[in-house]
């Protein structure tokens, strides 16, 4: 009998650091120390502390190893599953003096979370239909095509349910799929799709999902088929997205093998096909439009709406279109009830949003959390804070088309309606923090070239606007701004707003707006005083050697790049400013703090 | 796969094995004393065939772990059964015939085996 799991985190974060060599060392060590039989390896995806990867948890004692490297894979295997001890050196830190069954949902990381979409993130193998199956998958989609639930049930159940769409407008996703329901197609095809682009620098919620839960997508793009009455399905995925790809075709297999896919499903009359369509990572293929355009086959650029997909989407057909975290809640739903998911969240946003923390913060990692938490129980409790004592300034959310949240409104609760009204937005999931050392010109001015890179030029506000804007935050940052210049930017943002076709221009200008709005004062420091307050920007900061603490030991000298620094030994030293290239190394490298910035 | 049936028997021979992961679900515990001591009188036989018994009964909701010296050698083999809700129950000096009676005793039919428990030995 197997007595004991041991689960491997096998998303991207935990594989990238030797996670499939940590897989391959247990299932030998297993059989050296005649345990295979006992104990069996399993796969599973992200738990979410990408950040103390790779992490191994050994059932049924629930035990949490984390930093596993390839040489602990013996001693874990001998001390805990041969001998029964935990070794307690890898425990997770929260854990180390807790009783061994601890479990890890007692951490603070996880206190403060609620997991609906990531319900089976690491819990279940991805790779195995059954391991699916036994978490109640497919339950929700095989009572709907055994009892012949009528479609518009299924429908008023999701909108009952207040769930709204993850990609990042929000839009109510019962709504999108009444609307897909009720639109003629004259010959009779309606399309299923998915979102699985994810291109927003530093969000990898989606992706999470697809790797370490699959299948629950599948049955949800399923359960919508038979919704809106369409047959054919299509997950656009990014290629850079490798494990993704790989388990999604992998389950689509699986789901056929097993007759849960394909034609005639559980013998209800209803088929369904699904296929992958790879994107080649275009910002703007995320868009729904330019997405269904590259589906079918050309270049991807959006168009303009009306008509909107549920009428006229892929090939003039009525399709769907959601976001893989919006699917992934769908089961949830239908097999707990629509109440019960719109118990959880505040009045208009209901249910949970994942992040992907990232930035200045100790827990990077993915988080599942109700809505209404507030931004503070993110950053403080389950992020653990800013690390280094460092101060927290401000968190992006919404990536280029989002805007800052900055300390002063940390108590904000996170939902759609309040993050909009501060001048930010929910948008699909990345959450980055930034502490005093962040410019929060150069943030603004960091997004904008992402757009500019990513603008697909087919409209001039964006592929022009844009451009010209980077080019007034460019100078600003160079010391050469005037004052004027901020009301030309201001004024810039709301006509690229007001004009752009698509929502990567009407968006692009909101992190140079809510950096203007919440941080002025800083832009004001560039401009009037030619200062960046967090010393950032490099034409505007000199460093410079402090001769009452300089003890003369050359360090500095030895370790600057272009020999800008001279000085006698055992007196104090000074650096060159036309030939200092501010890249801070003399301040590693000084051991008597002499150096500083300003 | 044709049925809810056909669902149902999947899910149900895998949640046998996956109930393993529930830390907070309402399962039996057979915690076997594995240290030297343990190991020394025997443990090791004893925790294969708990093992064999639970996967012959097919008995859904019974994790096996091991744990280290429990502190009275001198009784070793020592095997504890917890039942959520129940007092733990304490076997000594167990063997491997004796783990056939403790599982459809005690594990299955909720009945303790007196003769084997550590107020017997003493
Ligand atoms: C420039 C741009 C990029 C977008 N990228 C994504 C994306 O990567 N993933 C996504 O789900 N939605 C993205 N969206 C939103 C989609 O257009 C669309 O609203 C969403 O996929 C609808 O699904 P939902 O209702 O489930 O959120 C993007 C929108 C814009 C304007
Ligand atoms: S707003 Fe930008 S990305 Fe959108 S259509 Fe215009 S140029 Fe292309």
């Amino acid at each position: 009998m197997i007595r004991s799991h041991i689960l491997v985190c096998t998303g991207t974060g935990c594989s990238s650091s030797d996670s499939p060599k940590i897989i391959a060392e247990f299932e030998e060590q297993l059989s050296l120390q005649g345990m295979e039989n006992e104990a069996k390896v399993i796969k599973t995806g992200c738990f979410g502390l990408c950040a103390l990867g790779p992490i191994v948890t050994v059932y049924p004692e629930g035990a949490c190893y984390v930093h596993v490297t390839p040489d602990d894979v013996e001693e874990i295997v001998s001390e805990h599953i041969v001998k029964g001890r935990i070794v307690k050196r890898l425990l997770h830190r929260g854990e180390v003096d807790a009783a061994p069954a601890a479990s890890l949902s007692d951490t603070n990381f996880y206190k403060h979370q609620r997991r609906i979409a990531l319900r089976n993130c690491g819990v279940i193998n991805p790779e195995n239909i059954e391991e699916y199956i036994a978490v109640d998958g497919y339950s929700a989609l095989g009572r709907i095509l055994t009892e012949q639930v009528p479609p518009q049930k299924v429908i008023n159940d999701i909108k009952a349910s207040g769930l709204r769409g993850r990609g990042g407008a929000g839009f109510s996703t019962g709504m999108k799929w009444q609307f897909t329901h009720d639109a003629v197609s004259e010959d009779g095809i309606k399309y299923v799709c998915c979102n699985a682009d994810e291109g927003d620098p530093g969000a990898f919620m989606d992706r999470s999902v697809l790797e370490g839960d699959p299948f629950s997508v599948i049955e949800a793009m399923t359960i919508a088929g038979y919704a809106v009455g369409s047959h054919q399905g299509y997950i656009y995925v990014r290629a850079e997205y490798p494990i993704a790809v790989q388990r999604l075709n992998h389950a689509i297999a699986q789901a056929k093998e097993y007759g849960l896919l394909g034609e005639n499903i559980f013998e209800s009359g209803f088929s369904f096909d699904l296929e992958l369509r790879l994107g080649a990572g275009a910002f703007v293929c995320g868009e729904e439009t330019a997405l269904l355009t590259s589906i079918e086959g050309h270049r991807g650029e959006p168009r303009t709406r009306p008509p909107f997909p549920p009428n006229k989407g892929l090939g003039q057909r009525p399709t769907l279109l959601n976001n893989v975290e919006t699917y992934a809640n769908i089961t949830w739903i239908l097999n707990n009830g629509p109440e019960a998911f719109a118990s959880v969240g505040t009045e208009k946003s209901k249910g949970t949003k994942v992040f992907a923390l990232g930035g200045k913060i100790t827990n990077t990692g993915l988080v599942e959390i109700p809505m209404g938490t507030t931004l503070r129980t993110v950053v403080e409790d389950i992020g653990g804070g800013v690390p280094g004592g460092k101060k927290f300034k401000a968190a992006q959310t919404g990536g280029p088309s989002g805007g800052c949240i900055p300390a002063s409104l940390i108590d904000t609760p996170i939902d759609y309606e309040s993050l909009g009204a501060i001048g930010s937005m929910m948008g699909s999931g990345g959450l980055i923090v930034m502490d005093e050392d962040n410019c929060m010109v150069d943030i603004a001015k960091f997004f904008l070239e992402f757009v500019v890179d990513e603008s697909c030029g087919k409209c001039s506000p964006c592929r022009i606007g844009t451009k010209r804007l980077l080019e007034l935050l460019t100078k600003i940052t160079e010391g050469n701004g005037e004052p004027e210049d901020l009301d030309t930017i201001e004024e810039l943002c709301n006509h690229i707003k007001a004009s752009a076709l698509c929502g990567l221009g009407q968006t692009a200008p909101n992190p140079v707006l809510s950096t203007l709005r919440h941080f002025r004062e800083e832009y004001e420091a560039h401009v009037y005083e030619k200062r960046c307050p967090a010393g950032v920007c490099k034409a505007l900061i000199q460093y410079i050697v402090d001769p009452s603490k300089c003890k003369g030991c050359t360090r500095c000298a030895r370790g600057c790049p272009t020999g800008a620094i001279s000085g006698a030994v055992r007196a104090p030293h000074i650096i060159n400013q036309s030939k200092c290239i501010k890249c801070g190394a003399c301040m590693d490298h000084c051991r008597f703090d002499a150096i500083y910035k300003q | 796969m044709k049925s809810l049936a056909d669902l149902k028997a999947i899910r149900d021979r895998m949640q046998q094995q996956m109930n393993l992961r529930d830390t907070e679900g309402d399962h039996i515990r057979v915690v076997v004393g594995m240290a030297t001591c343990g190991i020394a009188a025997g443990a090791r036989p004893v925790l294969t065939a708990f093992l064999e018994e639970i996967e012959k009964r097919e008995l859904k909701n019974v994790a096996v772990t091991q744990t280290g010296c429990i502190g009275v050698c001198r009784l070793e083999p020592i095997v504890e059964v917890y039942v959520p809700g129940q007092e733990k129950v304490t076997y000594v000096k167990m063997t491997p015939d004796k783990v056939p009676t403790v599982v459809s005793e005690h594990l299955v039919n909720g009945r303790v085996v007196s003769d084997y428990t550590i107020g017997a030995a003493e």
